[in-house]
């Protein structure tokens, strides 16, 4: 009983924030037209339900990079950094894993996706081990430094397509197909999410991407709670200077946990790009990846836990599934990303909420205690 | 010479945004508010006014509607920035949080507005210029600094100087600027003596917020006759300027002008033989000004200039 309710009361402020977002949002929905706002509310929480299965895999798509970003910014989080350079990251490692996909054809079968990927991680790594060297040695602000790197990211991206002979495509202004070897294998999940339309399976974009993303976010749950090298990272995120004088290399922790993140967001880039079944292609335009901010609002609603960021990510993709069906009843699809917005902003303060709470419980428990002796015990 | 005159046109166009709105963050952080929402506050501002230029063009045009727009991006960016001021004043949260909150919220909710309000679900605003100056009477005709600063210009650009001279007084010479800057150094200190801190921090946020409001105006309207819920980046440029700046007005006026300068280049060069031989792509160029401002960071954090209590939430507990 009491484990659940201090489970509960440890999810709270994400609960808070977001029945604050979607209340907020329904607000918006009934100012633009008081008429169907109802009906617009249950479509943003039916989401992915909206389409049967296949609406279930386009949850599962959307939500692939979205918790990896979600793991980036909360990893950094758990050392006491904030990791906004998350587009940067992804966006470089993007770059780099298509630049795989599409040169090193040598590569043979399953082993020229798995390169791919693991070359953009490693871009990401680099770009996110800037951060942290400059944070820990020029004492630079990661949030501001990370900021720099998002643009000085996105326009090199740019440059790089545009002045590449084997991967930009003149005519649409981006990115050319990956070749086919490169693309991240379904893992049958194309025959799990899909709906019936005449004689034709209508499968999702789902890919094993999600099983990678799942699998990824398991393994930093281990690190960062089960090994020595996560204590010592969390230990500098609590209190840097006690845990120097305890012996840790805080400048190490420091570098090594803004490594971790750009890796992660990295992967994000190499997941989200290497789709089936040709790859997305990266547009030639000036606008950062969003799935880097989005990543900040799952990190905080999973409340920086590995395993709580996997159903961030899967809520915030399955109300962005729900806001594409928004159109049919005449409310712009944007409403979701207004809402995902608000639910940033309310939990900004919701973890304070959470202490009020406590201490009111508190105050209210020791009252009891005082009036009624023993029995409030429990 | 035509070439100079243009690029030095073309520089202000840049320049005086990112000069009002970097100032905008000064004002901010100097009280102790990091505000990282500066492009979200641009946007607000930008929206408010280009759409309320947009349904009263057939009104009335030239100057008069400029000025009005202009009081409407203040207003919009006071009370979007007003989120901001709650979140990390009186309710003491992540002001860096809350900041990415407001910068996410107001493109999503520009375009959704943009899109509910206007028919057909557009999402541009439509705008027809009639604010651009040809000449300046009499100042116009000085020579060199005439075509430089007085020909196809924009009543913003004056406003934006005045701005930069104001904000200069302000800061260093009224009982209101020391004791905004004695919050963002050691506001339990500012309280002892009897200031009260959540003021000036309001008012340094709300400042913020009128001047980043105001820059978003400034920053679309001689570039573009279109609002398309964004400003490319230039609260964050702002940012870099005032990091560049060293958080001192003088600092952020050449910081301003330089990036500006950066930014008409990228925008312009092909046209310039002198600029095309050289071959340099525009993403370089519009690179450096972020590679500037990491390269100042790493020389200058260990000494940072930044205020000493910025991005701290003042708790009167503490003190």
């Amino acid at each position: 009983m009491s484990r659940i309710k201090k489970w509960l009361l440890s999810i709270s402020p994400s609960l808070i924030a977001i029945l604050s977002g979607i209340f907020a949002g329904f607000i918006i929905l009934l100012i633009s037209n008081p008429a169907s706002a109802f009906n617009g509310l249950v479509v943003i929480l039916k989401g992915g339900w909206n389409n049967g299965m296949k609406g279930l895999g386009q949850v599962l798509y959307y939500a692939t990079p979205i918790i990896l970003t979600g793991l980036s910014v909360g990893f950094a989080f758990k050392t006491g950094m904030f990791n906004i350079g998350a587009s940067g990251q992804l966006v470089v490692g993007a770059l780099m894993s298509i630049y795989v996909g599409i040169n090193w054809t040598f590569l043979p079968g399953h082993l020229h996706w798995i390169v791919a990927m693991l070359m953009g991680t490693l871009a990401g790594m680099v770009w996110g081990m800037l951060v942290g060297l400059l944070k820990a040695y020029r004492n630079v602000n990661e949030v501001i430094s990370a900021i720099m790197f998002n643009y000085i990211g996105m326009y090199g991206v740019n440059y790089l397509i545009k002045s590449s002979d084997t991967m930009y495509d003149i005519l649409r202004n981006q990115t050319v197909n990956v070749a086919k070897n490169a693309v991240i294998p379904k893992a049958g999940l194309d025959n799990i999410f899909y709906i019936v339309k005449g004689r034709f399976h209508d499968a999702s974009s789902v890919n094993g991407g999600i099983l990678i993303a799942v699998l990824i976010a398991i393994l930093i749950y281990i690190m960062i709670n089960k090994t020595a090298f996560g204590y010592e990272l969390r230990a500098c995120g609590y209190n840097r200077h006690a845990s120097r004088y305890a012996g840790i290399n805080e400048k190490k922790a420091i570098v090594a946990s803004m490594s971790i993140a750009g890796a992660l967001s990295g992967v994000a880039g190499a997941l989200m790009y290497l789709a089936p079944s040709t790859g997305m292609h990266i547009h030639v335009t000036e606008v950062l990846a969003s799935e880097g901010f989005n990543g900040i609002a799952v990190a905080l609603l999973g409340m920086s836990n590995p395993i709580g960021i996997i159903f961030a990510g899967l809520f915030i993709a399955h109300i962005t599934v729900g806001g594409a069906f928004l159109q049919s009843l005449g409310y712009m699809k944007e409403v979701i990303d207004v809402i995902v917005g608000l639910i940033i902003y309310f939990s900004a303060f919701s973890l304070l909420m959470r202490d009020v709470m406590t201490s009111i419980r508190r105050k209210h428990g020791r009252k009891v205690l005082n009036t009624e002796g023993k029995e409030a015990k429990c | 010479m035509d070439t100079i005159y243009f690029l030095v046109q073309q520089m202000m166009f840049f320049s005086i945004p990112l000069l009002i709105v970097a100032l905008g963050g000064m004002f901010s952080e100097r009280s102790g508010v990091v505000n990282i929402a500066l492009e979200g506050i641009m946007v607000a501002g930008a929206f408010c006014s280009i759409f309320f230029i947009s349904k009263m063009q057939h009104i009335m045009s030239g100057q008069v509607l400029l000025l009005l727009a202009i009081l409407i991006a203040a207003v919009s960016g006071v009370l979007f920035s007003l989120l901001h001021a709650y979140a990390s004043i009186n309710l003491r949260s992540d002001q860096t949080i809350s900041g990415t909150a407001l910068n996410m919220i107001a493109p999503a909710a520009a375009i959704y507005l943009a899109r509910t309000l206007q028919p057909n679900g557009v999402q541009q605003i439509l705008f027809t210029n009639t604010f651009r100056i040809n000449k300046v009477p009499v100042l116009g005709d000085i020579p060199v600094l005439g075509p430089m600063f007085f020909q196809n210009s924009y009543i913003t650009t004056y406003i934006g100087l005045v701005i930069f001279l104001v904000s200069a007084v302000v800061l260093y010479k009224t009982r209101f600027g020391l004791r905004l800057r004695a919050c963002g150094e050691h506001p339990q200190a500012a309280d002892s003596v009897g200031i009260n801190v959540y003021k000036m921090r309001y008012a340094g946020v709300l400042l913020s917020g009128a001047l980043a409001g105001l820059g978003g105006l400034v920053y679309v309207i001689p570039i573009s006759t279109n609002f398309n819920a964004t400003v490319s980046g230039y609260g964050f440029l702002a940012l870099a300027v005032l990091i560049f700046g060293q958080w001192t007005p003088k600092g952020i006026f050449f910081a301003a002008l330089f990036f500006g300068g950066m930014k008409a280049i990228a925008s312009s060069y092909s046209g310039i033989p002198f600029l095309q031989n050289l071959g340099i792509p525009s993403d370089i160029y519009k690179m450096i000004p972020y590679i500037a401002t990491l390269t100042v960071l790493a020389f200058s954090s260990k000494k940072s200039q930044a205020p000493r209590a910025s991005g701290v939430p003042y708790d009167k507990g503490l003190r």
